[in-house]
């Protein structure tokens, strides 16, 4: 029993965002429960909008009649209403329902592209790598807004349905960020490729796709929830600049708050603050929220920007590492490779 | 063959072009040309990718114009414009014009791309230069404060603000400025470039550069100056804070990076004091970086400029782009977006230039 709850705490203090909290201290770990915390409200409202929010998104009226527009915040409308007679608040939680929605359909297509161009390209070399990796280092230069207006255009001619406008962006968003996956991933099979254990797989005779997924891929992998958590910030800032240019989804359709921010640049020249003030807040708290998270993963990946321990609290780490329980400081049996295989 | 081989990342052997040119002895020079030659096809793949999203929905005429003209005018406005003939040969017709300048010609009102650099491109690149000097006064001397504190409560606020300044989108940040100091406070103008008065004045003035500064100074006129000043703050602080985050991050983290190598370390046991240190020994390696993402960072400006012209009614280059999108004219679009590709890639070819010339390390 007592093996059993030990062998639960291990694999509960190794999952990867655990692990992390863990291994940080002052600062660094006051960043990254902040994030978590700014991340998980995010999510939480996007999962429970429909209870959470007082109207519909796309709702003008109730029992008492229209809402009207610009109305102050207040009363029956506590974040106001906005030029078209929506309720801000309900378009602000609902908006979140939306970005999860893009953020997850993009990086999971952008990582399923990107990882699979990254392993073939670095593994197999030859013309295709460096056709690739030119083509990214193009599209890397580019400004990212400006590819994905063309995607845009190019997916659902600039306006469309809930799921037309959630898939458009999400692809536009895609098309940017394959070459940021494809960078790492490259990178990352490039130097895997000559370890040791590789060359003995080969040796032993394993079909290339094999060594491909289940060697290198296992090991290059390992960076992905850093740059998954840093580009979800970059989805949704470029999804709010798209809806600010007019390429989001349709009001009626969906609640996007890059759009109510667009309609509200002139409620904003006659001193109206409530209509863009809460979708813009609404943004920033999520990026941030999600950066802080990727900056605290990044700064515990490197050692030179790890804050290290004191020597006075690093006492009882002494201690129960005797024990052979558990590793709380340096985890490096993950990266293993030895370790991961089994 | 090559898989078995270690993969050492050795930049004096991996970009392949370099090989052509063993012949020319000097490095510097070997490195302009090969870095000038890989503009083209940098450029030429830009090209095809935005020519085949944006010919994948259909002739551009019938976006443009599909509800306005009967089915016949549309029919005869499409094949005299070409479009109705195979794709590869306009492909290839459309890389010839790239080639010689052409951008092409806006549907709506009939004015050529290029010409519309001439009058907007200015209005950008003043845009952008406020921007990065707003990033270079904020960020520089932040990050080496942040440095210089590592781990204490001004690095613990700076990291929060530059992740802060990075989480706000440019449009937000404009429309918060907007509202405080333009219509609360009152103490800045609302939007555009400059008052109606002193836009007469500069734009009727003989040669004029297009960049309002530079303008109003050679006009010489105090009130000028001053009024194209003031309608430069908001917007280039929007845009410019941004990258001032990005800023900060880097020069804190390169000057935490070589405040812990051995010539820091050597004056250290001299007895430097540790803020002459961060101010005179480790900050200048630390500088370098900088110009290599200043060159990454026209990229990120260029896509914020559009949304901080949208946002202050600037009429540069973005401002234009989204009313033509707002318009429907895809080739207007496209044209604006083949255009700021070309000026990335020379922008990039620009920088690495100079980054090489200051850091023979850079050089491959």
């Amino acid at each position: 029993m007592t093996t059993t709850n030990s062998r639960l705490v291990r694999i509960w203090r190794r999952l990867p965002v655990v692990h992390h909290v863990r291994q940080s201290v002052g600062l660094q770990r006051g960043m990254l429960v902040a994030g978590l915390i700014l991340t998980g409200i995010f999510l939480l409202t996007a999962l429970f909008a429909p209870l959470l929010a007082p109207y519909g998104f796309s709702q003008l009226r109730d029992d008492d009649g229209t809402f009207g527009a610009q109305v102050p915040p207040g009363g029956q409308h506590i974040l106001g209403t906005t030029v078209g007679g929506y309720d801000v608040l309900s378009r602000v939680i609902w908006g979140s329902r939306t970005a999860v929605l893009v953020i997850v359909v993009a990086v999971a297509l952008s990582i399923f592209a990107g990882v699979l161009l990254g392993l073939v390209s670095g593994y197999l070399g030859s013309w295709l790598d460096r056709v690739l990796v030119v083509i990214s280092d193009a599209v890397y230069a580019f400004p990212t807004l400006l590819l994905a207006i063309v995607a845009a255009i190019a997916i659902s001619g600039g306006r469309s349905s809930f799921w037309g406008g959630v898939f458009a962006a999400a692809i536009s968003i895609t098309v940017v960020y394959i070459p940021q996956y494809f960078r790492v991933i490259r990178a990352e099979t490039v130097r895997i490729k000559s370890e040791a254990y590789v060359e003995s797989a080969k040796v032993l005779g394993a079909s290339t796709p094999r060594i491909m997924f289940r060697h290198v891929f296992r090991n290059a992998t390992r960076t992905l929830p850093l740059i998954f958590t840093l580009n979800s910030s970059e989805a949704i800032l470029t999804l709010a600049g798209l809806g600010f240019l007019g390429f989001g989804i349709e009001p009626s359709a969906a609640a996007e708050w890059g759009y109510d921010l667009n309609k509200s640049i002139s409620d904003v020249t006659s001193g109206i603050w409530w209509t863009s003030l809460f979708p813009g807040l609404a943004i920033v708290l999520v990026v941030l929220g999600i950066t802080l998270v990727g900056e605290s993963l990044n700064d515990l990946a490197d050692p030179r920007l790890r804050t290290r321990r004191r020597a006075d609290q690093s006492a009882p780490v002494l201690e129960t590492s005797a024990l052979h329980t558990v590793d709380l400081d340096d985890d490096e049996s993950a990266i293993d490779p030895l370790e991961a295989r089994s | 063959m090559s898989q078995s081989a270690p993969a050492v990342i050795n930049p004096a052997q991996s970009p392949t072009p370099t090989r052509r040119f063993r012949g020319i002895t000097n490095p510097l020079a070997r490195f302009l040309i090969v870095r000038f030659l890989l503009i083209f096809p940098t450029v030429f793949i830009l090209v095809t990718m935005v020519f085949v999203l944006m010919r994948s929905i259909g002739d551009p005429i019938t976006a443009a114009l599909g509800g306005r003209l009967t089915a016949a005018q549309l029919a005869e406005r499409i094949s005299s414009a070409g479009y109705d003939r195979p794709i590869l040969v306009q492909y290839f017709e459309y890389l010839g014009q790239i080639f010689t300048g052409n951008f092409g010609t806006a549907i709506t009102d009939g004015r050529p791309v290029s010409e519309l650099l001439v009058t907007y491109g200015s209005a950008t690149l003043e845009l952008a230069s406020y921007a990065i000097l707003v990033a270079l006064i904020f960020g520089i001397p932040l990050g080496m404060v942040a440095a210089y504190f590592r781990d204490k409560w001004p690095d613990a606020v700076l990291r929060v603000a530059a992740i802060l300044a990075y989480a706000t989108p440019v449009f937000f940040a404009g429309l918060l400025l907007k509202l405080v100091f333009a219509v609360w406070l009152k103490v800045l103008p609302v939007a555009g470039r400059a008052s109606t008065r002193t836009e007469l004045q500069l734009t009727s003035m003989d040669d004029p550069s297009g960049i309002y500064l530079i303008d109003a100074v050679r006009l010489g006129s105090p009130a000028a100056i001053g009024d194209v000043l003031s309608h430069a703050v908001l917007p280039g602080l929007a845009l410019g804070l941004l990258t001032a985050g990005i800023f900060m991050r880097l020069v804190r983290t390169n000057v935490i990076g070589s405040l812990s190598m051995d010539y820091v370390d050597a004056a250290r046991s001299r007895g430097v004091s540790e803020f002459r240190l961060v101010r005179k020994h480790a900050y200048k390696p630390a500088l370098i970086p900088i110009i290599t993402v200043i060159g990454l960072q026209i990229a990120l400006l260029l896509g914020g400029a559009v949304l901080t012209e949208t946002t202050f009614e600037w009429k540069g280059l973005g401002f234009k782009l989204v009313e033509y999108l707002g318009a429907r004219d895809f080739v207007a679009v496209q044209g604006i977006v083949v255009l700021l590709a070309v000026i990335v890639a020379l922008t990039n070819f620009i920088v690495d230039i100079i980054a090489a010339i200051i850091d023979p390390r850079v050089r491959y």
